[in-house]
């Protein structure tokens, strides 16, 4: 097994390095755009603070459509965008786009139902302390949520690792397209049986490492 | 201090409506400790609410220390509730902050600097005698302990006045005495304007200088002892009584 790990020694670093460029933008974008869309669909909700039916509904048709399509299609579905974006629709950093699009559907909804979990008494106070809404969002919902966002933010990693292992049909990449193409294709068992490791190895330590962090964050 | 004039509020769902406060009007002296008694869902917190606007009147407006806060800009009405606490049944501390982190928070939305505000913070904690539990979380720390924080809270931004919500109803009685007599002493100390929504009799006999009952979203009569004096249990009999009275008077037409 040795011999031929060694063999393909910078192909697997190198697909490796593909999981985490796609996987890294991906949580970036579920952080910059998926926390704030989440934010307002929480805010816009029924008996929230900032009650708005159209916005509401509008967002969360979008984030419902984006999750419940099929992730291939809409990889495809998405090329004309990707191009638009990144002036290409194959590689890594394309490959990112419909990834990133979907990171922030999928965090969005994560980042709603941990604030529906912040108690209504929370924002009483924080109003009538004459909080201004950008205040009650970070001093009072965040701060009360975090524990929740953190573990969100795991389980969403982990959805994009495993949604990653698909690019391979935009040239994408990642030690997804390597099990396949080398593993599968070339019928290299070893490799395949390695690259899923590697996977396993990936998951738990996130998995673990994001459970312990909204344990530590959790004071309530 | 506080004006209520005519003020109503009714509540829409999809399939009702229904009206919380009916065309209420209630004048609340500088210094005074204004009781609001009922029956649950007579329309209390409601009218409680409607002082700092958390609950905005459909109709009527509201005064507090000679502003309109009906008529004020979002961003007048947020200094306006700097200078009003309020306080909870259910405390409402944000508790994924120490006690010290809490009580600094008002002063954070004042833009009070760090300094400054860790003095006002550790002098706030030492009036209500919780200032060895600075860095604590507020979980580690029982109800009556709980309840002192966000007195501090509201009090450490100099409010005029402070708004009660049931208080002290999630506490035993003995803690309950604690926390009546710490209002009260902040009554006297600071002169601040305090008023007190409760279902509890003692709560009212205890410190109240003024009374109000409420019914069905309705203010049915207002009381005033003597001065120097606090609500007495006759005194309550008797709006009890004026109460029964408008019932009938209610019935016959
Ligand atoms: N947000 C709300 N939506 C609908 N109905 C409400 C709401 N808040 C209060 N109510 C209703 O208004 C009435 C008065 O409530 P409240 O002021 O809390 O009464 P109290 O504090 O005297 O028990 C109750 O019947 C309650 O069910
Ligand atoms: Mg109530």
């Amino acid at each position: 097994m040795v011999d031929s790990i060694m063999q393909y020694q910078s192909e697997i670093w190198h697909a490796i390095g593909e999981t985490f460029t796609m996987v890294g933008i991906s949580i970036i974008a579920a952080i910059a755009l998926g926390l704030p869309v989440g934010t307002l669909l929480y805010l816009s909700g029924k008996g929230q603070l900032f009650e708005n039916r159209v916005l509401f509904a509008v967002m969360n048709i979008l984030v419902n459509v984006v999750r419940s399509f099929p992730f291939l299609l809409l990889v495809v579905f998405l090329i004309p965008f990707t191009r638009f974006v990144v002036g290409t629709a194959l590689g890594t950093l394309a490959a990112s786009v419909p990834l990133s699009i979907m990171a922030i559907a999928y965090y969005a909804r994560l980042v709603e139902q941990s604030l529906l979990e912040v108690p209504k008494g929370v924002t009483e106070a924080a109003s009538s302390m004459g909080a201004s809404t950008l205040q009650l969002i970070v001093k009072f919902l965040y701060v009360e949520a975090r524990s929740g966002l953190m573990l969100g933010l795991t389980t969403s990693t982990i959805s994009f690792i495993s949604y990653s292992t698909v690019m391979g049909i935009v040239g994408g990449g990642g030690i997804g397209d390597f099990a396949i193409r080398y593993g599968y294709q070339r019928f290299e068992t070893e490799i395949m049986i390695f690259t899923i490791i590697i996977m396993l190895i990936l998951v738990q330590t996130i998995q673990y490492t994001g459970s312990f962090m909204a344990r530590v964050l959790d004071k309530r | 201090m506080i004006s209520l004039h005519q003020v109503s509020k009714t509540y829409v769902t999809s399939n009702s409506r229904f009206q919380a406060v009916d065309a209420v009007s209630l004048e609340v002296g500088a210094g005074e400790i204004h009781g609001i008694i009922g029956s649950s869902g007579a329309g209390k917190s409601t009218l409680l609410r409607m002082i700092n606007l958390l609950e905005r009147p459909d109709e009527g407006t509201v005064i507090v220390d000679g502003n309109d806060l009906t008529s004020m800009t979002d961003k007048h009405l947020r200094e306006a509730r700097r200078s009003m606490g309020m306080i909870f049944q259910s405390f409402n501390l944000v508790n994924n902050r120490t006690v010290s982190g809490n009580v600094a928070m008002p002063l954070e939305m004042a833009g009070l600097g760090k300094k400054e505000r860790a003095e006002r913070v550790r002098e706030y904690l030492d009036f209500m005698g919780i200032a060895d539990k600075a860095e604590e979380y507020p979980s580690r720390l029982s109800g009556g302990q709980q309840q002192r924080v966000a007195i501090a809270r509201a009090l450490v931004n100099h409010p005029k006045v402070l708004l009660c919500d049931e208080p002290t109803s999630s506490l035993d009685p003995q803690t309950t005495v604690g926390i009546l007599d710490v209002l009260k002493h902040i009554n006297r100390t600071f002169g601040v304007t305090v008023v007190i929504v409760t279902h509890e009799m003692n709560v009212v006999t205890n410190m109240c200088t003024t009374v109000s009952m409420m019914e069905n979203g309705g203010l049915i009569n207002t009381f005033k002892a003597e001065q120097g004096n606090t609500i007495s249990s006759e005194d309550i009999s008797r709006i009890t009584v004026g109460l029964s009275r408008d019932k009938v008077r209610d019935t016959h037409g």
